[in-house]
This record gives C-alpha cells, structure tokens and sequence, in this order.
C-alpha cells in the first residue's frame, strides 16, 4: 500500500463559492507532499477537509486504504493525522508545555506535568529545538511560536503531518531550519503536505500538486519539472508589469515631511528626524525590515499617531495635527501593515467595510440615513471592478482569502483618496498573481499623478515600482537611491544597520 | 467616633463581612468558571433572585432547609441552561441573553410571591434560618473563631470553593481545558475536544453557584422572602470577577472588600453614628467603579469572553 491518503472527487462549497471542486489527490507513505498554489486556491480549504474541520459535501477519503469519514478534528487526531494550520491556534497566556499537552491522553484528571516535560525535551532534543517549556506563548517569537505548533503535532506522535503555508511567518534561516526538520520526520516514516506558494519550497519537496481556482490542475514529480513550468500551472495569465512604468516628469511637490520626530509604543522614538518630499506621479518606496519605524511613520501621515515635533504639509497646509478624518478628506488614502487588524473589521461585511469612512458623505447617507440601494450599487460596482470573489457582498470579509481581503482594502483606499496613497506593505502574503495585481493599481494611480509612499520588504517589488527608494534603519533615513539600477549591496548593508 | 472602634465592634464588622462576603464568594466563583470558558453570564443577578425565592418557597413547603437549597441550584441551572442555549448553541449575543433573563426571574419571582406567598395569610410566611454551625475547637480560636468559624455550613463551603476553583483550574486537565476557552476556544476544537460541551458545562456550574448564592441570601440569612432580595448582589459578582482579574485569589479578595465596606455601613448605621449614611450605602458601588477603571488599564480578561465560536462551516 504505497497511498497513505487518497481523496476523489471531493467538492466543499462556501455558499456560492466552490473551494474544491472534484478534487482528487493522494498522499505517499514518508514523502513531502507540496500543494501549491494562489492564495485563494483552495489548499487550506483542502487541508481543513482531511483535517475533519471542514465536512465536504461529496468525494471520498481514504486513509490507510480505508474509507473514512471525518466528522470532527477528533476523527483525525485518532488516526494519526496532525496539521499545522495558516493562523496559529495557540492561547497566547498559557506557557508552551500546556499549550502542547491540552487535550492530549497524557493529562489525566491531574495534570502530569513532568511525564509531560521529559516527553518534550525528548522531542526539543530529536528535532534540535531549542525552547523553553515554562514560557508563556506571548512572550515568544513568532518562529518560536511556529516551532510549538510542530511539537504540538509531534506530541500527538502524528503518521501524517499536514502544514498550511508554515514559512509565512518564519525568517529565511528558521525556513531552511524547517526543513531539517521535515527531512527527520520524513525519514521516521511521517507523510507531510507543505502548503505553500513560494516555488524555493516547492523545490525541496518529493511531489508537487497544483491547485488553481479549487482545482487540482496535476500531480508531478518534482524532480522531473521546473519552476517554470509550475508558475505555469499555477497561474492563468501572464504577467507583464515592466511596460507600465515609464518615466514621467511631474515634480510639483505634494507631502513634505519635516524633521519628524515620533515615540514609540515602549518610550524611545520610532521616527527620529525624519525628512523626506513625496511628488506628484511618483512612487517612493522605503527599504528596510518591518519594525524600524515604519508603521509609526504612517500612522502619524494618516493622523492616527500625533508626532512629538516636526511638521507635515500636504500642499500648502500644514496637517501636522489635523484628525484622521480631516486627512482623509483632503485625499489621503492608507492601505496599513496588517489589514485585519488595521484595514478592515473582520466580522462586518464586505458591503460595511467597503463603505467604512464614506458613510457619512452625503453621496450614501441623507439626514443620517444611509441610502442602502445607492450603498449596494456602489459596493457592487467595486466588487466588479477589484474582481473580488465572495460568495456575495454581504460575505464577511473575516472569511475571505488574504488577496480577497486585500482587494477590498485597496478597493475602499483607491477610491477615497485622490491625492496621495501611503502602503505599508501591501503585498505581504499575497500569492504572486494578486501582487501584480496590486502592483498595477499602484502604477495605475502614479500615472493618474497621485504620490504614492510605498513601504516593503522586498526589494524586487521596490525596483520594480519606485522613482526612488529611500532605505529606513531605527526611524531614521538611512540613504536614498534612485531606483533604476541602485546598487544593492549598499541598501542591504544601510538596511542591515551598517554604514557606507 | 472612637468609642467605634472598639474590639468587640471590630470583630464583628469581620463576622459580618465573612457572612456578607459568603454568597458574593459563590457567584463570583460560579461566573469565573462560565467566564473563564468565555461565556460571560449576565444573568447572575437573576439566578440568584430565583435561586433566594426557590429556596425560601421550597423550605417553607417542606421544612427542609436542605430541600430549599437543593430547589434554588435547580432552579438557576435551568436559567443557565436557556443562557447556554442561546449564547452557545444559538449564538445570540451574549449580553441580550443574560438582561433578557435578569427581566424573566424578577418577574417571575414577583409574580410567585404575589400569588403563592401572600395569599396563605395575613401575616407574611417565615422559615426558620439555617443554623450556624460552629467548628468545634478551630471556634475557640480567639477572634479568628468568630470572625471565620461560627457560620453556617455555607459560608464554609464559599471559603472552600475558592481553594477548589484554584486547584481545578491550574492542577487538573479540566481546568486547563477551561482556561484554553476562554482565550482561544479554536485550540480547543483543533485537539479534537467539544467546545459546546465544555462551554455548556461551565455555564450550567456558574448557574448552580448563583441558585446557591441566592438561597444563601434567603434561607442562609434571612427568615422571609422579600422581592428583589438579591439588591444587585449578582451585579457585584460580575464587578468582582472583573475587579479580581479573573484569578481565584483576588476574587476572594476583592469578594471581601465589599463586603467589609457593606459590613462597615451596616455598623455605623447601627450604633446611630452621625454620619450621611447613604454615601457609606454607595460606597461599594463607588469602589466597584473604581476598581472597573483601575482594571482596564491591565486587564487579564479571557481573550473571547463573550465571542461564540464557530468554526466555519
Ligand atoms: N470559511 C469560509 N467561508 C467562506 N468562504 C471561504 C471560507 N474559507 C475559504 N473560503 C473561500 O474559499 C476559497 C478558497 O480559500 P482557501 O482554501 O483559504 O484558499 P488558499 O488556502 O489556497 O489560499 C476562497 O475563495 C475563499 O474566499
Ligand atoms: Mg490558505
């Protein structure tokens, strides 16, 4: 018996939307199984059916040659099935060892904590991790954090180990660290699927299975293919951003930042003397690792944060300390850092959330009331325009994919400011298609003349769009490059901390 | 003002503030555990008026105290069982519930006093109290004795149940169960546990505390049944929940303040010392408020207190 899981023909529906659609897929004893694809493909929705969270509505699954039906995670669990899911599921107050031994036969009615502690450290010890039991969640990285989702898994002593995209949230080095990982597993005899879209992954596995629109589009070994060849079959069109940015000569000035100073969230400051010009029909971008002050210098933009001193004009007007709303009426737009948290509100809808900030105009809302037939219309023409799929506009965008939700966030900023858009990473975990995606609205608003501040992590995307690029290192202004052909080694070493 | 002070008023400002701070213990203990597994049971209040008007109107039929009290935590756990229906299973908002039932059990008691209570006499009806119970020797204890030790069997069980609840939740699987829930209720069903389940069971032991708290206040402390017995006593619990951070130790803590605050009053007021006693009555109200701002700066409350959980579809 070769297939530790084979799955035919199973189809899982969100109202209209199909997430899987005869789906048929199998699993090999001991292999590292990669299924790869767009965000909003389907994988997780995959993985949470073998998993037992989701029920499908038809198909069969098989495991272990035999017909199985999950009804629950619990189902899965006794068969050996462990997953590590996309968002952690840990309870960030208790320490790690309850975290891993909640729920496990292990704790009878008294908790046995000790038997529990060698178990672990045996585990720390075969997959050479190093953590510390007695620690609360909180206090942990998030690639410490990732690690106690695995020995979660392992303290179950899993035969069938599923991941769903587990390297979003680890650093390079913590990635390859995972993989080391994998490889000991595999060679106890583990199965695992890596959920991922990064193609440096999908190289590393034994199989790979493409999924595209809840479809599996095949099954290849990967020796035998080429990271062509996949990006192929993951996406449909081809993408072709190069042609769009030319060079446009416009230099009236729009913001000017001068020597902002901003406090962080710990005292200390998280923006210090910070001068910088945004112009019309030009894209700067902002090098640097998330947490060097980014965030802050955003927010004080957008008039979340107040600054300690330091001026901000856009055009002839000082906004230093003008409120939120007031910027947003000038035609300011923010697409933040994290966009559940900051751009939308989970539990609401699409419709709501599209609307959010525009409700009061008096092009949706009369004496008070909002025109519900003019709202709908309105959110529906965007919906239309961003592509965005949902099962309808009353979805709430807490069930959507992260591109989905993305596209609505942009949808919503595009639409309201008209001058000036500041990103903050707007492409982070956005599978390649919805990035370009994003790439192209903001090429889109540069040539309309807008002045767009675009932050990032990842260079390529910086070269790509920006007119210049200005690397950000501990709130400061670390140096400015123009951005055709900047010289890396420079950005990386200012970006680094280190100096030229 | 000095001749208030002294020992023997002292010591039995403490006594009273045990006795006082008895079924405030229970409710409190009772809507931790609903609490901690991220229900949060607005209802208390009105648990405990049917749990106090169950356990006087059944011990005056039977005659059995123990039979009243028995009555009051069936009584409440069936309120609780519609709150954990709605919030749980319906998963109606959480709030709503708990006011809707606060409004049910005053009626309803109000209604069963009017119809079954006044119409057997002229004169009110009247049970006899539960007994104090002594501990033999530990009563002997100078002060300690009759501050702690002369009670009834009930205010011995509320300091008990704080030890209990403590241990419950930090030493036994169930108990970490329980403090998963309220924070991340989706590790919970992601280890293949039931959710409803453990959720109905907690709402169902905070329902049965409250019966308990109220039949305390009726039976435990009084010889008659008055509408509304409870006077916001359930209110407090959920303040007290709040104010002791969700954590056994201060909530027994917390539990005492008011108490002793109500203690305090309730002595000024009787030795007739000249003094507004209506900002001393308001006084445990006032530090209740104080202590809600004092606690939102760093609260340790469950992270999905009174978010249903579902899992998707
Ligand atoms: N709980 C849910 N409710 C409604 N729609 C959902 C839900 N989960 C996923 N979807 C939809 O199903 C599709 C597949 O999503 P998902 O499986 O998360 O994709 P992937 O993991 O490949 O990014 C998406 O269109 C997404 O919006
Ligand atoms: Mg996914």
């Amino acid at each position: 018996m070769l297939e530790q899981l084979q799955i035919k023909n199973l189809t899982k529906r969100f109202g209209t939307v199909i997430a899987n659609d005869r789906v048929t897929f199998d699993v090999r004893r001991g292999e590292i199984h990669c299924l790869f694809g767009e965000n909003g493909a389907g994988k997780s929705t995959l993985a949470e059916c073998i998993y037992g969270t989701y029920r499908s509505e038809s198909g069969t699954i098989c495991f272990n040659g035999e017909l199985v039906e999950f009804n629950s995670p619990r189902d899965a669990i006794q068969l050996g099935i462990g997953m590590i899911h996309q968002h952690f599921v840990l309870v960030p107050p208790l320490t790690v060892l309850e975290n891993i031994i909640v729920g496990t036969e292990d704790a009878k009615v008294l908790l046995n904590t000790q038997k529990a502690e060698n178990k672990f450290k045996e585990l720390c010890a075969r997959y050479e991790l190093k953590l510390n039991g007695h620690a609360a969640i909180w206090d942990l990285s998030v690639g410490e954090q990732q690690w106690v989702e695995i020995l979660k898994a392992l303290y179950l002593d899993v035969k069938f180990l599923i991941l769903d995209e587990p390297t979003a949230v680890l650093t390079p080095e913590e990635s390859d660290k995972l993989f080391r990982i994998l490889n000991v597993m595999k060679r106890q005899g583990i199965s695992i699927v890596l959920i991922t879209h990064k193609l440096k992954e999908v190289m590393q596995s034994d199989r790979v299975t493409v999924m595209r629109k809840g479809k599996i589009i095949n099954t290849v070994d990967t020796k035998s293919t080429t990271r062509e060849q996949l990006t192929h079959m993951m996406i449909s069109s081809e993408l072709a951003v190069q042609g769009l940015k030319k060079k446009i000569n416009s230099e009236s000035t729009v913001v000017q930042i001068k020597k902002l100073d901003v406090r962080g969230p710990r005292g200390g400051y998280a923006v210090k003397d910070l001068n910088l010009t945004l112009n019309s029909h030009e894209i700067v971008g902002i090098a640097g690792v998330a947490g060097n002050g980014q965030k802050e210098l955003f927010e004080t933009l957008v008039g979340i944060q107040s600054p300690e001193s330091g001026e901000v004009w856009l055009d002839t007007e000082d906004i230093t300390h003008w409120s939120p709303a007031e910027i947003l009426a000038a035609g300011v737009g923010h697409i933040p850092q994290d966009r559940y948290r900051e751009g939308l509100i989970g539990q609401l809808s699409i419709v709501d959330n599209l609307l959010l900030g525009m409700h009061r105009s008096p092009r949706f809302a009369q004496r008070g009331f909002l025109d519900q037939e003019r709202v709908r219309a309105f959110v529906q023409e965007q919906v239309d325009q961003f592509e965005i799929v949902a099962p309808s506009i009353d979805t709430v965008v807490g069930n959507l994919s992260g591109g989905n939700a993305q596209k609505v966030v942009l949808a919503r900023e595009l639409f309201q400011a008209s001058v000036v858009l500041l990103a903050n990473q707007p492409t982070r975990g956005l599978d390649i298609s919805i990035a370009d995606y994003v790439h192209r609205q903001l090429l889109e608003k540069r040539k309309e003349g807008y002045a767009i501040l675009l932050a990032s992590e990842e260079l390529d995307e910086l070269i790509k769009l920006s007119d210049r690029i200005v690397v950000m290192f501990k709130g400061q202004i670390a140096g400015e490059f123009v951005a055709d052909n900047p010289d890396l080694e420079q950005i990386g070493l200012l970006m680094a901390g280190g100096n030229l | 003002m000095s001749e208030f002070f002294t020992e023997t008023i002292v010591i039995s400002i403490l006594a009273a503030m045990v006795r006082i701070g008895a079924p405030l213990i229970l409710a409190a203990i009772g809507e931790l555990i609903a609490e901690r597994a991220g229900v949060i049971n607005l209802g208390v209040e009105g648990m405990m008026l049917m749990g106090c008007f169950l356990g006087f109107f059944v011990t005056f039929e039977t005659g059995s105290i123990l039979a009243g009290i028995g009555a009051a935590m069936v009584g409440a756990m069936l309120m609780s069982l519609i709150m954990a229906f709605m919030a749980i299973t319906l998963r109606l908002e959480q709030f709503v519930t708990g006011l809707a039932l606060n409004l049910l059990a005053s009626g309803l008691t109000l209604f069963w006093f009017r119809s079954l209570l006044k119409t057997i006499g002229s004169t009110q009806p009247n049970i006899d109290l539960l007994e104090k119970a002594p501990i033999p020797f530990l009563s002997d204890i100078p002060y300690l004795g009759i501050i702690v030790f002369s009670h009834n069997w009930l205010v011995y069980l509320a300091i008990l149940s704080v030890p209990i609840c403590s241990f419950f939740l930090y030493k036994t699987k169930y108990g970490l169960e329980l403090r998963c829930l309220g924070e991340n209720p989706r590790a919970i069903d992601m280890k293949g546990l039931s959710v409803a389940k453990r959720q109905y069971l907690a709402v169902l032991f905070g329902g049965m505390m409250a019966g308990l708290a109220g039949a305390f206040i009726s039976v435990g402390s009084s010889i008659r049944f008055v509408p509304e017995m409870t006077a916001g006593r359930g209110w407090l619990a959920i303040v007290i929940v709040i104010a002791g951070n969700w954590q056994p130790k201060w909530i027994l803590v917390a539990a005492l303040v008011f108490a002793f605050l109500e203690a305090f009053q309730m002595h000024v007021q009787a030795v007739g010392i000249n003094f507004p006693y209506q900002i001393l009555l308001a006084l445990p109200y006032v530090v209740a408020v104080i202590a809600l701002m004092h606690r939102r700066a760093r609260s340790r409350a469950p992270a999905s207190l009174g978010v249903a959980y579902s899992r998707g579809s």
